[in-house]
């Protein structure tokens, strides 16, 4: 045994934006050991909840994550829609999974930048990013906001978009779509890309289902589990099937969030073909009482969202179970092992979004 | 081993344009609908305290007795719940975004009737 030496990773580092200490128990430079520390942007939601109202929280569980704003707010209204036991037009429903899917995509193109920003591959970056901004110019265009969508409510949705306007966004997606499998070809097909990510980071099928992994984690490995197979919102209605890998590493992870890329292509092109007209919103009427969790599929993985309320304004408990946080301790399991100049690149591969784990 | 699949990707953007713009000085267009920034037609407010109370994030302070409104741009979140629960329909919300600013200016600026 060599001798050992522990490196501090984070919580500021180059290619991590995310705030998560991580020591690194090194010998030479092959990782033997890594003890997590996280808790640096805790923001104490679990308190917040009892003075806001109910129905005014949305704004802020859209808030929990700059990534994945929409899903964080949809997942709240399921919520309290299912304390509440409010139905929600079918509208309503088709809009929530056409930004659901938005979103999905761009957090994916950001993911695919940031990866290749994390192995030197800066014109890689720069390409993903500049087909992420026509897929934000779309949100921005049909909800108001860029990354922090604010569309949906309890109860519905706050906005709707016009039958002239679905058809221009298909006809941009459809650009967006060849652009997108240009980018893609480089990701699948170029050597120097699969030199850094292929055999790297193994997750075998049984530890990921052991430790709790969820998302691309989850699916790289073999699982078909997605929480969209649930159908929630009107995913029941648009026949999704989940991306699986087989490779176990960090590269089927990457071909994973490709795929997921032009399986979200599909379900919005399905949605607004399958889209029925009608109201936007269901009255909510009275205060919620009783408790329940809604699930939904984020970029990142299953997002879990508890409530309990007592027939007040006020909420009793609220607490949010973020994909990055079950993605800790498949990361600590396949950190071990590994290269000290890989650990950067599998830290990625779970898509970490620490403040949205820490809430 | 098919190395620089990024070739062809990089010569068909050599003879182009950037796709950023010079900010400052060349601006986006804004798009119809987009929450930017909330201005108050004053006369029109029965500081009714909706606003400041329902606010998310706490920028909004308003004063029934002295008859004032203000607001903190730095605080504001942009989620136009004020202008969707205004009783009046005297807050409305600008397309463009509140330009950054060098001081952090607080609790201004505080707008009273005359």
């Amino acid at each position: 045994m060599g001798k050992q030496t522990i490196i501090p990773f984070g919580p500021q580092h180059p290619v991590l934006p995310e705030p998560i200490h991580l020591d690194l128990v090194c010998e030479d430079e092959k990782v033997v050991d890594v003890i997590p520390k996280i808790g640096f942007v805790h923001r104490g939601l679990e308190k917040l909840i009892e003075k806001k109202e109910f129905l005014d929280f949305v704004h802020i569980a859209d808030r929990v994550c700059g990534i994945c704003s929409f899903i964080h707010g949809m997942t709240y209204c399921l919520a309290i829609e299912g304390v509440m036991n409010i139905e929600v037009p079918p509208r309503a429903q088709y809009l929530r999974v056409i930004w659901s899917e938005f979103s999905r995509i761009h957090s994916h193109l950001l993911w695919l930048g940031l990866t290749a920003d994390a192995f030197g591959f800066e014109a890689l970056f720069m390409n993903s990013w500049r087909i992420r901004e026509h897929i934000l110019d779309i949100i921005e265009e049909t909800t108001g906001g860029r990354v922090i969508f604010g569309a949906c409510k309890v109860g519905g949705v706050r906005r709707d978009i016009s039958a002239d306007k679905l058809k221009d966004v298909l006809n941009e997606l459809k650009d967006i779509e060849a652009q997108m499998h240009e980018c893609a070809d480089v990701f699948l097909k170029d050597s120097s890309v699969k030199s850094r990510l292929k055999g790297v980071g193994i997750l075998s099928k049984e530890d990921a289902y052991k430790l709790g992994a969820v998302g691309p984690m989850l699916r790289a490995s073999g699982v078909p589990y997605d929480v969209r197979m649930s159908g929630y919102a009107a995913y029941k209605e648009l026949n999704f099937i989940p991306v699986v890998e087989n490779t176990c590493d960090s590269y089927g992870r990457c071909v994973v969030r490709i795929r997921e890329l032009f399986e979200s292509c599909r379900l919005i092109r399905d949605a607004v073909a399958k889209i029925p007209d009608g109201p936007l919103e269901s009255k909510v009427v009275g205060f919620p009482k009783g408790e329940y969790f809604a699930r939904a599929e984020q970029p990142r993985g299953e997002v879990v969202y508890y409530v309990k309320a007592d027939g007040t304004k006020f909420l009793k408990r609220f607490r949010v179970r973020t994909p990055t946080f079950a993605n800790l301790p498949p990361l600590l399991k396949i950190l071990v092992g590994c290269q000290l100049a890989d650990v950067p690149i599998l830290v990625l591969t779970i898509d970490p979004c620490i403040s949205c784990a820490e809430r | 081993m098919p190395v620089g699949k990024m070739t062809s990707t990089i010569l068909k953007t050599l003879g182009k344009k950037p796709s950023t713009r010079r900010y400052p000085s060349v601006k986006r267009t804004t798009f119809t609908g987009a929450r930017g920034k909330i201005v108050i037609d004053l006369p029109g407010c029965i500081y009714c305290g909706i606003c400041m109370r329902r606010c998310p994030a706490d920028a909004i302070v308003t004063s029934i007795k002295e008859k004032t409104w203000s607001m903190d741009h730095f605080k504001c979140v942009n989620c136009k719940s004020c202008v969707e629960l205004c009783p009046k329909k005297c807050l409305y919300m600008e397309l463009e975004q509140a330009t950054p600013s060098l001081k952090r200016t607080g609790q201004e600026p505080s707008l009273k009737n005359a």
